[in-house]
């Protein structure tokens, strides 16, 4: 069996990327991307957690199951802020949104 | 639990749930018959906070047990609910017209209001990881919602997507955490966490990246240093009763999740932790404080002030006692500092809002001659002003006498310090708008205020004066909300 620190370091690895994505991206898009690797490597590691810790209780696995669904929640909002700051600027670039400073 | 029991603990989350549906329900039917119905929806949207108030007052410590093991309605989870209901019904009368003129849709905006609220209730009374995250995720998305209103503007759809991207940002590092957490303990449930980090062997240093991780999440919605970089253009972006509702609701409901968090599930972990929030209080208020002295623009500088208070706030987490006969028990001074805080800002974010519907204008400048064109928003702004500054006899110092005093009791007393010294800074920036409005001469048009903002204005003021001559119904109640806590450790 696949020890469960291989899953772990996939998932830390998957996490770091996704917040390099994050930090390093200017378009909003490729942002809210970023966000959705990280949120997939705590997918990994509840899923990965549950089986190995504690199989019999299924709430690693549930939780696994509401982050996908909050995330589509989370992407639709997102998205729609995205077109409203589209509209206003027509730009998606997080650098040029920049009406307030200080 | 029976089923009555659980729908009588859970009824004041149940009223305002059916209260945005009813309010969504209805904005769409009356968009058809044209306008004029907003006075309707306001007063529906008042009643249903006010019935929920009585039914928590009623119900709201009916059981002790969680319900299904998520939800507990104890006395600490009583004391942020009822904050909470307090804090949007004030949000609420003063955001009545405030949308005419910025845009079309304004019924869902009161609906919005409500179901804010309820993921405050939900957050605040969480004792599952898992709940813990649903309600905090639907609190963020209704408040990237209610930020970005103002669609067609520019300025506050650049605020929602700041949040937004610092919020999804926060919660992804939080539930990194949370899954960390759960692979140590095997749990998700706040209570066995604790005995079962005590008893975990080589795989318990997992707890310290799951504490920073941690931390990141409650540390965005209360606007912790170095987790603070949304909100001063979040808060000037945003339409101002969102800003005044910002600046307490979540704020208060991070601080009770990190509470809860920190001391039910973590406090095994309690030196560690306590030295790093030390820091982030010192280095918060410091950095609030500093930014502030320079700000132009009024909704900035309550913004850089806010971050500021978060600081001061935190110094009471940090100055746990567990003994309960002391009258400083720390965690006490964060509920009343709270309280004092909510009517205070709301109170101040009124009069802001009165004056940007005269002059349609955030800049301090313009404040000037304020007294001559409505001395009850001159006077009531003093007030405010000098309480955030933790004058003596206003609520604003009982509060800061209540978290420097813990400070003090368990010899922190470099905290206490520099929590005094900010105090002192934070005078200059806040007697600065005195001086604008008595000092300097300005345009002398008279301002006509709405009556609803008058209500909230002179009942933040009364609050803040009962809070500040009154204080010992409040305390004793702050302190017998933490005692729920206080066993824990």
């Amino acid at each position: 069996m696949v020890p469960l620190s291989w899953y772990l370091l996939v998932a830390a690895a998957l996490f770091c990327i996704g917040l390099y994505g994050v930090l390093a991206r200017r378009n909003a898009i490729g942002i809210l991307m970023g966000v959705e690797l990280m949120l997939n490597a705590v997918n990994l590691n509840l899923v990965a957690f549950w089986r190995y810790v504690n199989p019999s209780d299924l709430s690693g696995l549930v939780f696994a199951i509401f982050v996908i669904a909050v995330a589509a929640a989370e992407a639709a909002v997102g998205l729609a802020i995205i077109i409203s700051i589209y509209r206003n600027r027509d730009t998606v670039n997080v650098e040029e949104v920049d009406l307030m400073r200080g | 639990m029976s089923a009555v029991e659980i729908l009588q603990a859970f009824a004041p989350e149940l009223v305002l749930f059916l209260g945005a549906l009813v309010l969504l329900a209805l904005d769409m039917a009356w968009r058809r018959l044209g306008e004029g119905k907003e006075a309707t929806i306001l007063s529906l949207a008042v009643a249903f906070v006010i019935l929920s108030l009585l039914l928590l007052l009623g119900f709201g410590k009916a059981s002790a047990l969680p319900i299904w093991g998520m939800l507990a309605s104890d006395q600490f989870a009583f004391f942020f609910k009822g904050l909470a209901l307090i804090g949007t019904g004030l949000v609420l009368l003063s955001s009545y017209r405030y949308l005419e003129g910025h845009t079309p849709y304004r019924g869902e905006f009161y609906a919005f209001l409500l179901l804010v609220t309820l993921a405050i209730m939900l957050v605040v009374g969480a004792v599952n990881l898992l709940m813990l995250y649903l309600a905090f995720e639907f609190l963020s998305l209704t408040s990237y919602i209610l930020v970005g209103y103002l669609r067609e503007e520019g300025k506050s759809s650049e605020a929602a997507i700041k949040y937004f991207l610092y919020g999804v940002t926060a919660s992804a590092m939080m539930l990194y955490g949370i899954s960390l957490l759960y692979g140590v303990t095997g749990t998700l449930d706040l209570v066995k966490i604790g005995p079962a980090l005590a008893s975990s062997g080589a795989g318990s240093w997992l707890a310290f990246p799951a504490i920073v991780l941690l931390l990141a999440g409650f540390g965005f919605k209360i606007a912790l240093v170095p987790f603070h970089q949304w909100s001063p253009d979040t808060y000037e972006g945003a339409p101002t009763p969102v800003t005044a509702f910002l600046s307490v609701g979540p704020k208060a409901a991070g601080f009770a999740v990190l509470a809860r968090v920190f001391i039910t599930a973590l406090s095994r972990f309690q030196p560690e932790w306590v030295s790093v929030l030390a820091g982030i209080s010192m280095v918060t208020m410091t950095l609030g404080n500093l930014v502030a002295l320079r700000q132009e623009n009024i909704k900035r500088m309550l913004a850089y002030s806010s971050i500021a208070h978060a600081g001061y706030i935190l110094i009471g987490l940090v100055c746990l006692v567990s003994g309960v006969t002391s009258n400083f028990t720390g965690l006490n001074g964060v509920l009343i500092y709270l309280l004092a805080y909510l009517f205070t800002n709301l109170g101040a974010f009124a009069v802001v809002i009165a004056v940007e519907r005269a002059t349609g204008s955030n800049r301090i400048a313009d404040y000037a001659g304020l007294v001559k064109r409505e001395p009850l928003l001159a006077g009531a702004m003093i007030v405010f002003l000098l309480s955030l500054i933790g004058i003596p006899g206003t609520g604003g110092f009982v509060g800061k006498f209540f978290v420097f005093g813990a400070a003090i009791q368990v010899q922190f007393y470099v905290l206490a310090l520099v929590g005094v010294i900010n105090s002192v800074i934070s005078a200059f920036y806040y007697l600065n708008v005195v001086r604008h409005m008595f000092f300097l001469r300005g345009e002398e048009k008279p301002i006509a205020v709405e009556l609803t903002l008058k209500w909230v204005i002179v009942a933040s003021l009364i609050a803040v004066f009962v809070i500040g001559l009154y204080p010992h119904p409040f305390i004793s109640l702050g302190t017998k909300a933490v005692q729920i806590l206080g066993v824990a450790f």
